[in-house]
Formats: structure tokens, sequence, C-alpha cells
């Protein structure tokens, strides 16, 4: 078995408690919450912070208030949670058909909602033990530094790995940061950057509290995930995507994201933009898809070949704006993702 | 008790955790190994500082390779391995040297504070490298260069055969590497006792060739001596083979005096391997317009990785098992092992044949399509017959083939199916045919193959002792449900003490599907002759003849006249009385196989033969290629099922480990590019992204026992935990070309392999994906055997003269 290595560990009580322990403590202390992906990463040695400042014993953190009209998520909600949520289901399909499909249920019992947001960016030449980094000389994302997947990369190129963070970006997400100074609220998009070893606006000091969503009323919403089993596996390309119809089918706003396919969840906006004021028929379809398909730039650094993914991105922009559209999607879902998760409702 | 479903002697601690695997075990005063492993594919050690880490708090010792210099290896041909590499590293992960401490993090620590200076040499990472780099050698005892070992074999006249064809198919195949993946990683605890021998608890599937190895390291007396394999989580082949880590606690725990064990990581386990053998295979296949095959022709190049293993077998049955499923007139075999930089390939389920049963059924099916014979007709007609003797001198006992092939026509809806399902949808069908015990010892022996002792006392408990190890086949439940069934007796009544060198007898280990055929035998013949001690015994008390006594239902009675009886724990005190204190023991080895003559004839005999049909039913997304398997058939011709639920259990869990490798299980490696780096590593060694498939990724599997008892077998029963593999992989390739007219002639059979197929088919090119070429070699001149229809008597006409005595050193190269 691997051996985490010796840390300390904290339990505040209350998110000003825990702020002001990253305060004092500096960038050598991290947050903790189901620990799910930050104790593999110890493990392999990919982060060995000195002290990790739990966020399980803070009440109020994993509340979740839904409404027509505002939301707010606690961060410590846990995917499970999310998944066994009628509310969710029926609310925000596609944050819970992405929650439902997050690596195997024992983990989504552990697993929290803030976790996956600010989980860590992954690549097949880091997502490895110390040895294994050593022996090829270790990588930009850490220790290292030459970008295997890309030699002359100026930056890291590991990818973002986040079921739930597209779909929260495609429902307008929010997110809350918390720290000793104060608190401050800005788009999930703007949490993210597209670089792997930076990939979060967020500093070391910040605790994610809440996540905030807007008006979810007339909304439809959707989650297509690319991995090789029905279970266990990380995403290696996503699509999320989220409509506003009018009660005739006409689209008022729409939001499309491209998921594990850079190093955060891209924003396919001009693919958006070209469903405005439209109906989701063929030819409108193949346009956004091929709008939003020119983004998805994969790399060889996940499962399944670079070409291949990038092809499978058209194809599930496709299945996700027809399913949006009301189309009966489940005999595709089961067979390209093994997945039992109904379509929107 | 034989053929009722039963309910399994160690269920209950296995269910309720009290099962103590070897990574369970914790001693008193107990020391923690970590080993060094190499970062580079090849170097050489120039030096090793220790200093630093025999320093570091907490650490006891520190060994490297010159502390166990003397060399082992799983077959007699191959003794290329040390415990710890003492000049020379192999591949990423060989290991270096061995830091015992108070803690296993210590040790871990002090690995990092060990320096060794390593040159770095040229890397080979695939046989057609092996072939152009003949330098620098990977193994100086190679065959020539880095071509580790090749065989080549002529049965009849193959140039002929091809002439007389209406038709001749030429393929070519390759069949990717993947490991065996149990759930239980390998660990070991080493103790030192209080007479100062040295007792090893392991999970191992060959305690007693594990025994073997040590005393030859160790240079220690065999009876000094004790393995004990601990109940096993899953082998499948990846645990037939002493293991570094094995000798370095057994050498640590001898000179600390102190317990030390050593548990691997899942990356270690990967590093073990001796998984199956990526193999690059082309089939010349002459065939009349009836389908008969006239002829064959393969060769086979196969990436062995950085040291022999059981390699040498598995050459051999890269091509020995080819005609024993359909009658192949005349044969030609070709097969070479190559030296890599990775780590050992070796056996895994199946071993070295699942490969070319990949190819020959992929084939057969191309064959059937050209030549407009139903796939399943077509196998009816070249099908073996029982009591066949091959062309390479391969004696068949039963055969169930036929049988087989009808009954998984029938139930899987076949004829409606084939040729007339939407397109996206498909159904394939494979055969194939497994031994069951390999007929020869790995080192050459006079001595049985399996050894089983009893003891029976007053209390009426019964002690089957056996050298037998179970690894969670169920080979305790096997063999006391044959010693209850002999005794009347149930097999609760019965304790197992198996898997120990000291307590019982040798039985050469869980490989080539050999327990139950062989230990069983022997199980058989101890519990009769107990039962015939009793029946004396009885027979004078109850004053009847003691051929009219019957043991059933815990009792021996008269079988004219029931009511006189005494209890089963009566007639053991009556025996006890009448002859003393009652041990028996009973023993197997297999029948001489007086056909095959020439040398390597030996590879591939076997006491019994088991065959098996395969019809899967598969749904293709033509977008994406993904696919999804909907259903899957399977009839096994087993002899007869002792116990039913395990040998379900068998069949479904060798489906499910040939879909894993089908569709996605690959052991890969990763080069970088050269001008920065020399790193040859392999690609995922996790078990999350190494891909097999999960419960979900599983489809609806009906199986069906095709019963016909074997006289040679235990009750009748032959093998099921490894053929049902093999027409799982050529099965799915043949359902993916019904579905969407395409053939991948590669495993595994990946959606990107597909889509390209897919897009060759639209570019109205070949609609295939597979390999493009087959490397030129030497393949030296072959061993010609004329088969028995043309007049051969199983020896060779240009056999060289053989040498004299096999040697300790040298004995003779043999089997699985
Ligand atoms: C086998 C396996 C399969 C997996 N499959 C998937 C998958 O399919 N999809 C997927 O998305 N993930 C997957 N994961 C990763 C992980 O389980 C999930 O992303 C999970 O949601 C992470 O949440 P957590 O609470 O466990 O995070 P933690 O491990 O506790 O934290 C993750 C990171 O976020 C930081 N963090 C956590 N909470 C906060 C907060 N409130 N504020 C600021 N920073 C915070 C931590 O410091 C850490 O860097 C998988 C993991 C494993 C082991």
């Amino acid at each position: 078995m691997m051996r985490l290595p010796l840390f300390d560990y904290r339990t505040p009580r209350t998110v000003a408690e825990a702020a002001q322990i990253l305060d004092g403590e500096g960038p050598e202390a991290m947050v903790i919450a189901g620990g799910t992906d930050l104790l593999p990463n110890m493990k392999r040695r990919q982060q060995t912070p000195r002290t990790l400042v739990s966020l399980r014993r803070i009440e109020g953190l994993s509340g979740a208030h839904l409404d027509h009209s505002a939301s707010q998520l606690g961060s410590c909600l846990t995917l499970a949670e999310i998944a066994e949520d009628p509310r969710f289901r029926n609310g925000c399909s596609a944050l819970w058909q992405a929650a439902s499909m997050v690596a195997t249920p024992h983990i989504r019992n552990m697993a929290t909602l803030g976790g996956n947001i600010c989980l860590d960016t992954r690549c097949m030449f880091y997502d490895q033990s110390y040895e294994w980094r050593q022996a090829i000389n270790f990588c930009k994302k850490k220790d290292g530094e030459t970008c295997w997947v890309a030699n002359s990369s100026p930056r890291c190129m590991a990818v973002s790995s986040t079921d739930t963070g597209p779909a929260l970006m495609a429902l307008g997400a929010r997110v809350i940061l918390h720290s000793a100074r104060g608190e401050r609220e800005v788009t999930l998009a703007d949490l993210y950057n597209n670089d792997g070893r930076e990939y979060l606006t967020r500093r070391p000091d910040e605790i994610v509290s809440d996540i905030r969503l807007g008006p979810l009323h007339g909304w439809r919403s959707t989650y297509w995930k690319l991995r090789r089993r029905g279970s266990f596996d990380f995403p290696v390309l996503s699509v999320a995507a989220a409509a506003r119809f009018s009660h005739d089918g006409v689209v008022e706003e729409a939001r499309i994201v491209v998921g594990s396919a850079a190093s955060r969840p891209l924003v396919a906006e001009e693919a958006a933009r070209s469903l405005l004021n439209r109906r989701l028929e063929p030819e409108v379809i193949e346009e956004a898809t091929t709008l939003a398909a020119r983004l998805a730039k994969p790399l060889d650094n996940t499962d399944f070949d670079m070409s291949w993914r990038k092809k499978v991105t058209s194809q599930f922009v496709t299945y996700a704006l027809r399913e949006l559209r009301g189309d009966d999607m489940r005999a595709e879902r089961t067979r390209v993702m093994h997945s039992q998760a109904d379509g929107v409702s | 008790m034989i053929g009722h479903a039963r309910r399994r002697v160690d269920a209950r601690g296995k269910v309720t955790g009290q099962t103590i695997y070897a990574d369970d075990i914790s001693l008193p005063r107990m020391a923690y190994c970590k080993l060094l492993r190499s970062p580079h594919p090849h170097a050489r050690i120039r030096s090793i500082d220790t200093s630093r880490a025999l320093a570091h708090p907490g650490v006891y010792l520190v060994l490297t390779g010159k502390d166990l210099p003397i060399k082992y290896g799983i077959l007699p041909v191959s003794q290329d391995e040390t415990p710890l590499c003492v000049d020379r590293v192999r591949h990423v992960g060989d290991p270096v040297a061995a830091v015992i401490a108070r803690e296993e993090l210590t040790a871990a620590d002090a690995l990092e504070l060990i320096e060794v200076d390593y040159e770095i040499l040229p890397t080979i990472a695939d046989p057609e490298e092996a072939l152009a780099n003949p330098e620098p050698r990977i193994h100086d005892y190679s065959e020539e260069g880095n071509i580790h070992k090749r065989v080549a074999f002529e049965f009849g006249d193959v140039d002929k055969g091809f002439a007389e064809a209406d038709e001749i198919f030429e393929d070519t195949f390759f069949f990717q590497g993947n490991t065996h993946l149990p759930m239980e990683q390998h660990a070991s605890v080493a103790v030192r006792d209080r007479e100062g021998k040295l007792t090893l608890y392991t999970s191992t599937q060959t305690p007693h060739y594990l025994h073997r190895a040590l005393s030859k390291v160790l240079e220690m007396p065999a009876g000094h001596i004790r393995v004990v394999a601990t109940p096993c989580g899953g082998g499948f082949g990846g645990k037939s083979d002493p293991f570094n880590h094995e000798f370095v606690v057994s050498k640590a725990a001898l000179m600390l005096g102190r317990p030390v064990k050593i548990s691997l990581t899942r990356e270690e386990v990967f590093y073990c391997h001796r998984g199956r053998h990526p193999m690059l295979m082309k089939f010349r296949t002459g065939v009349k317009k009836d389908g008969t095959i006239t002829a064959m022709h393969l060769q086979n190049v196969i990436d062995g990785g950085a040291y022999g293993s059981y390699g040498v077998a598995s050459t051999f049955y890269g091509g020995t098992l080819q005609t024993t499923t359909y009658h192949i007139p005349k044969y030609r075999y070709q097969g070479a092992r190559f030296f890599t930089n990775k780590p050992p390939c070796g056996p895994k389920r199946g071993h070295g044949t699942p490969q070319p049963r990949f190819g020959q059924e992929v084939q057969i099916d191309k064959i059937a399509e050209k030549l407009k014979i139903d796939p399943a007709e077509l196998r009816l007609r070249i099908a073996v017959k029982p009591n066949e003797l091959t062309a390479n001198f391969l004696q068949l006992g039963t055969v169930g083939l036929e049988q087989c092939i009808r009954r998984v026509v029938a139930i899987s809806g076949w004829k409606d199916k084939f040729r007339k399902l939407p397109e996206g949808r498909g159904v394939g069908l494979a055969c194939s045919c497994y031994l069951t015990g390999a007929g020869l010892s790995i080192y050459w022996n006079a001595m049985p193959h399996s050894g089983i002792q009893l003891k029976l006392d007053r209390s009426g408990c019964v002690t089957l002792f056996a050298g037998t190890t179970e690894i969670g086949q169920g080979s305790d439940d096997v063999l006391a449900a044959m010693v209850a069934e002999v005794l009347g007796i149930k097999t609760f009544d019965i304790r197992v003490y198996s898997g120990d060198t000291d307590l019982g007898p040798v039985d050469l280990g869980s490989y080539s599907s050999r327990v139950t055929l062989m230990a069983g035998n022997a199980a058989i013949q101890a519990a009769e002759r107990a039962k015939a001690m009793m029946a004396e015994a009885v027979a004078d008390k109850l004053e009847v003849p003691k051929e009219r006594l019957r043991f059933a239902d815990s009792a021996v009675f008269d079988a004219a006249a029931p009511e006189k009886r005494v209890t089963f724990v009566e007639a053991i005190c009556l025996a006890e009385a009448r002859f003393g204190t009652i041990g028996t023991v009973g023993s197997y080895t297999p029948p001489k196989f007086p056909a095959a003559k020439y040398k390597g004839g030996g590879v591939g005999t076997s006491p019994a033969y088991t065959f098996s049909a395969t019809v899967v039913e598969v749904d293709v997304d033509t977008a994406t290629g993904l696919v999804r398997v909907a259903k899957l058939w399977n009839t096994h011709d087993l002899g007869r099922a002792l116990n039913p639920v395990l040998a379900r259990g068998q069949v479904e869990g060798s489906i499910y480990m040939g879909l894993g490798e089908a569709l996605m299980e690959e052991q890969d490696y990763r080069r970088l590019p050269s001008r920065l780096s020399h790193a040859l590593v392999h690609k995922f060694p996790s078990m999350l992204d190494y891909k097999t498939i999960t419960s979900l990724d599983m489809p609806e599997i009906v199986t069906e026992f095709i019963e016909g008892p074997d006289a040679r077998g235990p009750f009748g029963a032959k093998e099921c935990g490894q053929g049902p593999l093999l027409p799982v992989m050529p099965a799915v390739a043949n359902a993916i070309y019904d579905a969407v007219g395409v053939r991948i002639d590669e495993v595994p059979m990946t959606p990107e392999k597909i889509v390209r197929a897919l897009a060759e088919k639209k570019a109205g090119r070949a609609p295939r994906y597979g390999p493009d070429h087959f490397p030129e070699m030497s393949w030296g001149e072959p061993l010609r055997v004329p088969p028995p229809w043309d007049g051969g008597d199983g020896r060779a006409i240009n056999e060289p003269p053989r040498q004299p005595k096999p040697s300790r050193e040298k004995e003779k190269v043999l089997t699985p």
C-alpha cells in the first residue's frame, strides 16, 4: 500500500476559524474536504502539505437551498447527497447527472461539491507515484522543467477533470470565497484559469464556502461525459449544455461548456450565441456543434486517443442539444456512457 | 457431495473477513522492508552507496545485490534473476536495494538516501527493435543477440498441403500484453524460528517451486525452510514465479532474527508482471472449398520483457495447441521470444494460448465468410474428434467440442441473428481447447505431481493435508468434497490444511489447471485407502462381507440390511483399534505420454483436454465506435461439474477477464522524445488508469456445462478455470464484424480502432484495423516430425543428438 506522509490535522468549527488557520500557516497548509482527491495526491507526493485544515466539522457548509429564483449550495454537500436528492434531478439535471457520474458510490459518499470544483488538474505524466515521475525526470506541473505532452509548451497542459465544474458553469454558477481578509464572489468561470499548474484564481488562503445559482425557471440542462467504463473513471471529455426556452421552443438564453479538453472548462460562447432566438432544428444544432467542437484541442495526456476524443466532442454536443430539445436520448446514454442516468427533466 | 451446488469450505472466513491474507499478518518485533527500484530501463550499476541510509534512525539493515548473488528463475533453463540487481538493471522497477526498518515509512524515507551510480545503456522497447539491435544484449545467455529463444516445428509437408488447397488465407494479428490484476497485492512475511530455521508466509501460487528456489539462493537445505502459501487474493498466473521480495525478506529475517514483512504497492505489482506476452502473429491457412484445412503455418513474434520467467514454455504454447481444436493435417510453427527492457511477461490465464487462439478463430470467421459457410457449421466440419492423435502427437481423450457448438448455437439464437441483426448490432462465435494440467513438471523428476495425506482419529475429524494452493479458485473445497464423497461424510467434517510445505506433501502448484485433476485423484486414492481400512474393521464388527458395506450419511452400513450400521465415528474407532493410528496417503503422477518422442513434444501434453464455445452479442455505436457487450453465451465441456457454483464462478470469471482483454486492457509502455529522455516507462501502473471492466460493464452471461465424464478426471472432472477465457476475445471481434462490417485484427478492440476501420470502409479500402507488416527474420531449421497419418512414430527425422542426462543446473525445458 502507498503510505501518506506525516501531517498535522486541524478541525476548525467555523469558516472564520478555518480561514484564520490558513492565514497563519501560509501556503504549507491546505484545505481538505472529502479528501478523495487530496489524499491520493499526497500518497503520490504531488502535494505534501504540512497542515491539513478539514472543513468537515464546520456546520453550515453542507446545506442546500434550492429555489427557482436563487439557490445556494454549501461547498461540503457530498456528491452522493446531490445524486440522491430529487430536487436536483428536477431542477438542475446537468449538475445532478454530473454528480451521479463522478467516480464510484463509495467515493461519492465522501466527495464534496467544493472539492470537485477545486479538483487538481490531471495528466498521465503527473498522476503517478513519486518514483514513476522520477523515471521521467518529473514534469512542468511538479518538480520538473519539461511538459511531456507538448515539449515546447510554456505552460503546464494538465487537464481540468472536474465533472460538476462544467455543469455548474452551464447553470451560471457563482462561488463565494472566504479568507481572513474577507469574502468575495466570482463567477465559477472566473475561478478557472487555463494553466494546468495555476488552474484556479483562488488564493491558497481562500475557502470556497458556497456555490450560488441564479434563476432556474424555464431552464433545461444536460451533461454528457466520456469515460471508458461505467464507473470509476474521470471524464476525458464532457459537454454541459443549458438553455432557457420560450413556451414554443425558441431558445432565449443558452450556455454550452466543454470540459476535460483543456486546463479549464471551456465556455463555447459563440456556439451558445448561435442558438439564440432559434428553435433547435437539425441545422441549428449542426452549426452550434461545429462552433463548439472547434474549441476542443485534446492532447495525448488522458485515456483514449486525442484525435478520437476530438471527434467525440462534436458527437456529444449534438447529443446534448438534441436532449435539450426534448429527444429521448436514453439509448445513446446507455450505449456511450454505460449510464443509467435518465435524460433531462 | 459431487455435482451439487454447495457452500465452499472457506466461504465463511472470506465473507466475514476472518481469512488471514499475507498482508494481515503482524508479529511481535516485526520489521518492514521496502525496495529501491531502478528509475532507468537499462543501465549498468557502477556503485551503490548505502551508508546514509544505514545511518538513518530506525533502519536495521540495507541489502544490495552483493548480499544475494545467486541466480534463480522458475525454469531450469532460465536462471537469470537475482533478488536484487547485481550489476545491471533491465527495466524500470527492477529492484536494486532493500531497506529494512522499524516502520514502513522509515524504510521508504531511507530509500531516498541510497545513492546509486548508473551508466545508462541503450534500450529496447519491442521485438522489432530487438531484431535491429542485437547489441547491447539484455542477457548474455540468449540464443542470439536479443532473441531469447526460437522454436520451429514442421509436422508433415506443409508446402504440399498448401498446394492441395483451393484457397489460402494469410492474416496478421497483434495481441497486446495485459496483466493479471489480482485484488491482493503480493505480500510476504519471513520469520527465523526458534530453531534458527526459516518460515516464509507469502502470497504465492507455487510454494513448492519457491521452496526450491529459496534453498538455492539462500544456500540452506530445503528441509530447513518452510513456505506457507497464505490464502491468496487472486493469482491468475501472476504469483507463479519466485519473486525478488520473497528472497529479500527471507535473507533479512535470517540476518536480523526478526520477522520481516513486505507489502507491495499496486505499482510494484505491475513491475512484477509475468502477464500475457504481446504477440505479433502471421497465420497462413490452406483450405478446401468445403472448409477442410489442408495446412497451416503460424509465425509468432513474442515480446518477452526483461527476464526469462516461463517464457520458454510460453514460446511453445504460442503455437502448440492450434492442433487440438480443429483438425490440421500439416502444420508448421515458428515462434521467437525476444528480450526487451520492460517487466517480464509470463503465464496469465490460458498461458501463451489465447493470443494464437484469437488469430485462428478470427481467421476461421473470415474463411467461413469467403467460402459462404456458416461459421458454426464450418467449425463442426473441422472440429477434432474424441481420442484423436493430433499432427503434433497430442493425445486427446474426451472431446465435447461438437456438443459445445451445437448447444451454444441453440441457446444464443445464433441462426436468427447471424448476419440478420440491424446495423450496429452483431453476434460472433469462437471456440477453444485447453489442457487439464501440464503433463510434465517444470524440472525433470520421476516423482508424483501431487500428494495428499489424510489423518482420521476417534474425534471423528478427518484432516486433509495438501500441498495445493487455494488461490480463490476453490481447490480446498474441491479436495474436501472428493474425500467427503468417498467417505460418505460432509465437507464440514473435514479440515483442510493446504499450501504449507512443512505440513502437506509436495504439490507442484496452482497453475496449468492441474489441481482438481491431479490433487483430486491423489485425494481419492488416500480416501479409498482409509475407507478400505474402515471397511475391514466394520465388516468384522457387523459380520457382513466388506464388499456389501456402504459409506453414506456419516455412517457405514450393510447395503442389504441398512439397519446394520455404525456411525462414521464408530467406524474410525473400530479401524483405529484394529490397525492403530489411521493415516493414509495418495499421490498422482500423470500417465506417460508415449506418442510425442521429439524434443519439445512434452509441451501441450495433458491427462485431459476441455473445450468451449462462445457467442457474444454486441452493440456498436457507429459514430464513436464505442462497444457495449449486450449478452454472452458460453458452453464448456468440463467432464463433470464437481461443485456447479464453483465451476460457474470459474467460467464467469474467465469471461470477465476475457472481455477486459478484448475491449480495453493493455500493459503498455511509453517512450519520451529521445533527444530529451531515455525513459521507457509503464504508461499507467495503477488500478485507476490500467483499464479493466467493472461490474457495470458486464453483460448478462448464460453458461451451460457439457458434461461427459472423462476417465482420467476425478469423478470425471476436467478443468474449467482457463479454457472458457480463450474464445471470448475472438468472439467479440467476430461480433463487431457482424455488427458494423469491420475487422479488428488486434486486441484490445478499442473505439478508436473501430472508428478508423469504419473510415477505411467508407473510403472504399479494406475495412480493417490491424498490423500491416511482419518482420523478416531467420527462424532456424525446423524439427521435422511426420504426423501419425504420414506414418510418423512421434520422432523427428532431423533431430540433433540429445545431451545424455539433465544436470541439476540445466534440467530439461518443461512446461507452464
Ligand atoms: C478512483 C477515483 C475516481 C474519481 N473519479 C472522478 C470523476 O469521475 N470525476 C471527478 O470530477 N472527480 C473524480 N475523482 C476525484 C474526486 O473524488 C472528486 O473530484 C471529489 O469531488 C473531490 O472532492 P473532495 O471533497 O474529496 O476533495 P478533496 O480531496 O478534499 O479536495 C480536493 C482539492 O480541493 C481543495 N478544496 C476542497 N474543498 C475546498 C474548499 N471548500 N475550498 C477551497 N479548496 C477546497 C483541496 O485543498 C484539494 O486541493 C475521483 C477520485 C478517485 C480516487
